[in-house]
């Protein structure tokens, strides 16, 4: 292949070497150890690049410096902020459901790890490629709201019960305008599986050759994902000047941590279902049949392709969050299910005569 | 579960907003009772930053006891100063000169302006939009700057002493005002093009927060708050002082009464404000700035009251003099209790959400409220 230190090479390398030196059993429970913690690495490097990605994104918006004195430019800063974190008392309330108050924050965790098992982030480099792939992410993502409800009900706090009903009311409803949105863009690729999805768009992304359909059920991906994900202009869950910290009131030190890492992660996640669905994954910029042309793309790695796309995604709901002011839960809702949903249904409508009539390229 | 979240078989609770809360903006204390979001009742508890300025003013001179104000409404100190100095020229009968006069209003004006900044900021803030603080935090510091050159001091200036004002302008002063003035109209544009054609934004104010003029009168509330429910009620236009007679600016009535005309009121106000130091800011007259005055003032027996306009609203100083070097009796008119008063008329069957974007047109600032 072209790139001989690609993702691939390496993870192909590393089986084969458990599987020259170990049975196949203990191969392949060395490799999921392996993965767990390969997860677990990934998850807080990206953690803490996000974090830091942001703060920088929002210097620029709100024209000052950003963290500029922990590390070469920054960059430690982060990092810092951890450890201190670390180090900080994690109080649970007096009155407050000790277990479930303990549990939430890992649950979120839990459900934001899971997430990981389909996504492709290279070329061949996927934890498992299940058949039906993006079904399983939408339905693992609903798991978090249990968590966010949990975390607010536990906590014998007014304000994060009502952080917590309002996330409730919101994920719960976005979700299905996210849903119907990846329908749409099944009924193109007709298979579920994340890499059946990317592979179907060799010879150019869905944004471009899905027609309008595509770009439409972009848009309300994005929008859903923004709501999903509690942030601004739809972090009503957390609304600061309205229920001081929403559900994570109560939450300190590296409790809360784990919900901030996993705001975090969600963004990460729901931005890369939408390059894989919308702009390919991994898959470089192919176009039809302008074989050299697609040949050059083919030299910049397909990793550097999926994060590129991705970190692109990941400012666009960034550069929302430091443009928009919030809406209030009652509107919220009236975007939900008095725009957004019927015009995704009307969409996946179209979609399908599009896909019956084979309209597509 | 414990003692959790006790609430009536109606589902009807309250909550506590502040004394520390991010959307009070100050240790103001609001006890709400809610069903579900909706707000049924808005209790304010007040006192938590008294500091009993009245009572402090009464063993304070006349000289002294201006400085005291500037700690009531600290994003209008150079107005408070300015009620006081005019109220204590009352009894003395001092005449300012025209120069005093002249730098007095240009400053009330500048102050206005970095108080509204503050506002829109926070204001923006309180709806969820976070950067808008920053821009408005640019300009303000330019003013900042420029009171820090003539006065020394940047938000307690102390500037205005009866009888005029304590110093003379800054060499540059008069230059640098321009210049700020000059970049100022298109940041005016800047903030309509960021915030106010805001669709989220605009959705989030109209309608929201509706107070009629009968409340509007009947609480007593003054300032913009009156102002955008259709009370006319600048004092700077009906009961001029110092220059203001001569200086042409128009009064902002907006007659929609929701936290969006509010809103609309204060940004007008603030092209009005650029309109008045435009006007003045080439004319200052040569001369004294400040009248002769004795040593020691002692104002006649008797009762004194002067009004002026606040960023806030209509700031009354009230003073009672037995003869003596010190007042017998000073009570403030503070502007933000009386607009506070009217939040329970304001917010009362709205969401939570509409509550803090109604409190953020009302532009509180605690200190004033209490004293």
């Amino acid at each position: 292949m072209l790139n001989t230190i690609s993702f691939e090479a390496i993870k192909t390398a590393v089986q084969q070497w458990l599987n020259m030196h170990w049975g196949p059993h203990l191969a392949f429970i060395a490799e999921c150890i392996l993965i767990g913690l390969l997860v677990i690495v990934f998850f807080a490097l990206l953690g803490l690049l996000l974090v830091f990605m942001e703060r920088k994104v929002s210097a620029v918006m709100q024209i000052r410096l950003g963290p500029n004195r922990v590390g070469p430019k920054g960059w430690l800063q982060t990092s810092a902020d951890t450890l201190k974190l670390m180090l900080k008392e994690g109080l649970t309330p007096d009155g407050a459901d000790k277990f479930l108050f303990n549990l939430a924050p890992f649950l979120i965790m839990i459900a934001a790890m899971l997430i990981m098992v389909p996504i492709a982030f290279a070329r061949n480099f996927q934890i498992w490629d299940i058949n039906i792939g993006v079904l399983y992410i939408s339905s693992i993502a609903s798991i978090s709201v249990i968590a966010i409800l949990m975390a607010g009900w536990s906590s014998n706090n007014k304000y994060a019960l009502l952080g917590a009903m309002r996330s409730g009311a919101q994920i719960i409803s976005y979700e299905l305008s996210a849903g119907v949105a990846v329908i749409t863009m099944v009924m193109l690729t007709q298979s579920l599986s994340i890499q059946d999805i990317i592979l179907s768009q060799q010879n150019g992304w869905w944004i471009f050759k899905g027609h309008i359909p595509a770009i439409i059920a972009f848009v309300i991906f994005m929008i859903a994902a923004t709501a999903e994900t509690n942030r601004a202009p739809f972090d009503l869950a957390e609304a600061e000047s309205e229920l001081t910290a929403g559900f994570h009131t109560e939450y300190s030190g590296m409790k809360f941590a784990l919900f901030f890492l996993a705001e975090y992660i969600n963004v990460f996640i729901v931005c890369a279902v939408a390059a894989i669905l919308f702009f390919g994954g991994w898959m470089p910029f192919h176009i039809g049949n302008w074989e050299g042309f697609n040949h050059i793309m083919d030299y910049i790695p397909s990793s550097i392709w999926f994060l590129g796309k991705t970190f692109c995604l990941i400012f666009l709901i960034m550069w929302f969050r430091w443009t928009f002011p919030r809406l209030r839960i009652d509107q919220l809702l009236n975007l939900e299910w008095k725009y957004l949903l019927p015009i995704s249904l009307a969409n996946l409508l179209l979609m399908t005569i599009i896909v019956v009539l084979k309209w597509y390229l | 579960m414990h003692q959790v979240l006790s609430s009536t078989p109606e589902g009807i609770f309250t909550i506590n907003v502040g004394p520390q809360h991010p959307a009070t903006h100050g240790v103001l204390h609001l006890v709400i009772t809610l069903n579900g979001e909706t707000i049924l009742k808005i209790e304010p508890h007040l006192g938590y930053i008294h500091r009993s300025i009245e009572k402090m003013c009464e063993s304070l001179t006349y000289r002294q006891f201006i400085y005291v104000t500037s700690r009531m409404d600290y994003l209008s100190a150079h107005i408070n100063n300015h009620a006081c100095a005019l109220c204590v020229e009352k009894g003395l009968q001092v005449e300012v000169p025209m120069r005093a006069q002249y730098i007095r209003v240009i400053m009330d004006e500048l102050t206005r302006l970095a108080s509204h900044e503050l506002w829109w900021g926070a204001m923006a803030m309180d709806v969820g939009a976070f950067t808008p603080f920053f821009y408005a935090f640019r300009e303000r510091e330019t003013i900042n700057e420029i009171m820090e050159e003539t006065c020394g001091a940047r938000l307690t200036m102390n500037y205005m002493v009866p009888g005029g004002v304590m110093a003379d302008i800054h060499p540059q002063f008069q230059q640098k005002v321009k210049q700020f003035i000059a970049g100022y109209k298109n940041k005016i544009a800047e903030y309509n093009e960021l915030v106010t054609g805001n669709v989220i934004f605009q959705n989030r104010m109209k309608g929201v927060g509706y107070l009629s003029t009968e409340d509007a009168i009947s609480y007593g509330c003054s300032g913009p708050v009156a102002r955008a429910s259709g009370v006319a009620c600048d004092v700077r236009k009906r009961y001029p002082y110092d220059v203001y007679a001569q200086v042409q600016f128009d009064e902002i009535i907006e007659t929609a009464g929701d936290s969006f005309a509010r809103y609309l009121v204060r940004i007008r106000e603030m092209e009005q404000s650029v309109r008045i130091i435009e006007q003045l800011i080439d004319n200052i007259p040569e001369g004294d700035y400040q009248a002769k005055t004795k040593a020691v003032l002692k104002l006649p027996k008797g009762e004194f009251y002067q009004r002026v306009e606040t960023a806030r609203g209509e700031l009354g100083v009230y003073i009672v003099s037995e003869g003596g070097t010190t007042p017998y009796r000073i009570k403030f008119r503070s502007p933000g209790f009386s607009n506070l008063s009217a939040l329970n008329e304001m917010a009362k069957g709205g969401k939570i959400g509409d509550l803090v974007a109604t409190m953020g047109t009302l532009d509180l600032v605690i200190p004033d409220i209490d004293r």
